[in-house]
């Protein structure tokens, strides 16, 4: 997994090729530090076709805000630098993170 | 294996229960959809459980439970239970990852958070509307938001916002607060918090993050339209409007009251050796320190149910 910040977000995932995941997440979110492990898993299975990043978004704020993220957790999937996929708070359970990252394997 | 219990839920209630249990030398299985905890895993401070003084936070609180329920000999695993058939002696529970079994069962599976059902909550989630301000508070600071509730989580989330967000209005659809006294005390005092009364939000705008409301007011009828401050962009709407039973698992199996379990004093719902814990059974005060009473009940009397129904 690439941690994000300020610097490496525009290299990393907007200007990236390929398929990225981004998963927001913060410190005091206790749903993001659950599912984590389960995308550590699926990194594991899926790390060949899809690059793995996450962002401490109280770390980069802004970068997230300008992401239009302001709810946490966010897992999104980017194309070529567009945001094309993604689950979004109770939303994002470990069942619909799987089906999302499978859909772009 | 058939586990002499298995509860459904690691909120409180089923925490308890597992520690009641498997202190009791049972077989004991808890079953976890996500992470530990349930909704005191997302609160900030838990100040009215006994004993957790000096500002508890709910996580700290769970982690402990989670602790004490282990150190028993409590089993823990992360699994969403799709379809149950406890009619039988032998209860089964078809999860997403594996099947169990169990000669009882705890329903320990709680309440989720209620939504406002207006136009563009559900586009805006995750992009100004939230319903947990532990998760989302920081995104906020120096903004604008607003706070739908009047009970206890409203006014105690709507303070903890106030570390992050410029100012906070509470939303409230009565012309008074329904959270406990020393809660409101502490909210008219701090500088930072305004109410709307009698107010409802009826539609939320914005694209690609949220940037207008509507209010209605309840009394008049009339509605009013609140926008972005022009230099922020943006504004948060923060949702504790109650909750919802958690119980779809069960519905037309175990007898219900508006979407909540039916449970006697111990515990028993209308099937044998299906028991109920918590916040989605039918009860007059859902809090952690009833969640965790029911939750001992429940785990004594599936003890109790076990002796007389299973013959070693």
């Amino acid at each position: 997994m690439i941690e994000l910040n300020k610097e490496n977000f525009e290299e990393e995932v907007l200007t990236a090729e390929g398929t990225v995941l981004v998963d927001f997440w913060s410190p005091s979110c206790e749903p993001c530090k659950a599912l984590m492990p389960h995308v550590h898993e699926l990194e594991e299975k899926h790390g060949d076709k899809i690059k793995f990043t996450s962002l401490d978004i109280t770390k980069a704020r802004r970068v997230a805000i300008g992401q239009k993220v302001m709810g946490l957790p966010v897992i999104a999937i980017y194309q070529n630098g567009e945001r094309v996929d993604g689950v979004v708070g109770d939303e994002a359970t470990t069942k619909s993170v799987k089906e999302l990252i499978e859909k772009f394997c | 294996m058939i586990y002499d219990v298995v509860i459904i839920g690691s909120g409180p209630a089923g925490l308890s229960a597992g520690l009641y249990a498997a202190r009791a030398r049972m077989s004991t299985l808890i079953i976890e959809k996500e992470a530990a905890g349930g909704q005191i895993a997302t609160t900030d401070e838990v100040a009215n459980y006994p004993g957790s003084v000096e500002n508890v936070t709910g996580p700290a609180l769970v982690s402990r439970m989670v602790e004490q329920a282990e150190g028993f000999g409590a089993k823990r695993i992360t699994d969403t239970i799709e379809s149950v058939d406890v009619t039988g002696k032998v209860k089964i529970l078809k999860g997403e990852n594996e099947e169990y079994q169990a000669k009882s069962v705890i329903v320990a599976t709680g309440a989720v958070p209620k939504h406002i059902g207006c136009p563009g909550e559900k586009e805006l989630t995750g992009r100004g509307v939230s319903y947990c301000a532990t998760c989302d508070g920081a995104f906020f600071e120096e903004l604008e938001v607003f706070v739908v509730g009047g009970g206890d989580s409203a006014v105690e989330e709507a303070m903890y916002l106030t570390k992050f967000a410029r100012k906070v209005t509470i939303v409230h659809r009565r012309d008074e607060l329904r959270a406990a006294k020393s809660i409101q005390e502490k909210a008219f005092k701090n500088e930072k918090i305004d109410f709307l009364w009698n107010s409802v939000i009826t539609d939320l705008k914005g694209d690609g993050l949220l940037e207008t409301m509507t209010v209605k007011n309840v009394k008049t009828g009339e509605e009013t339209e609140i926008h972005a401050d022009e230099d922020d962009g943006t504004f948060g709407v923060f949702v504790f409007i109650g909750y919802d039973p958690a119980n779809k698992l069960f519905e037309g199996l175990v007898e219900m009251e508006n979407g909540y379990i039916v449970s006697d004093d111990n515990m028993k719902t209308s099937i044998p050796g299906v028991f109920a814990a918590g916040d989605n059974r039918v009860k007059s005060l859902r809090q952690v320190v009833t969640a965790t009473a029911d939750g001992a009940i429940a785990a004594t009397q599936a003890e109790k149910y076990i002796e007389e129904n299973f013959e070693e």
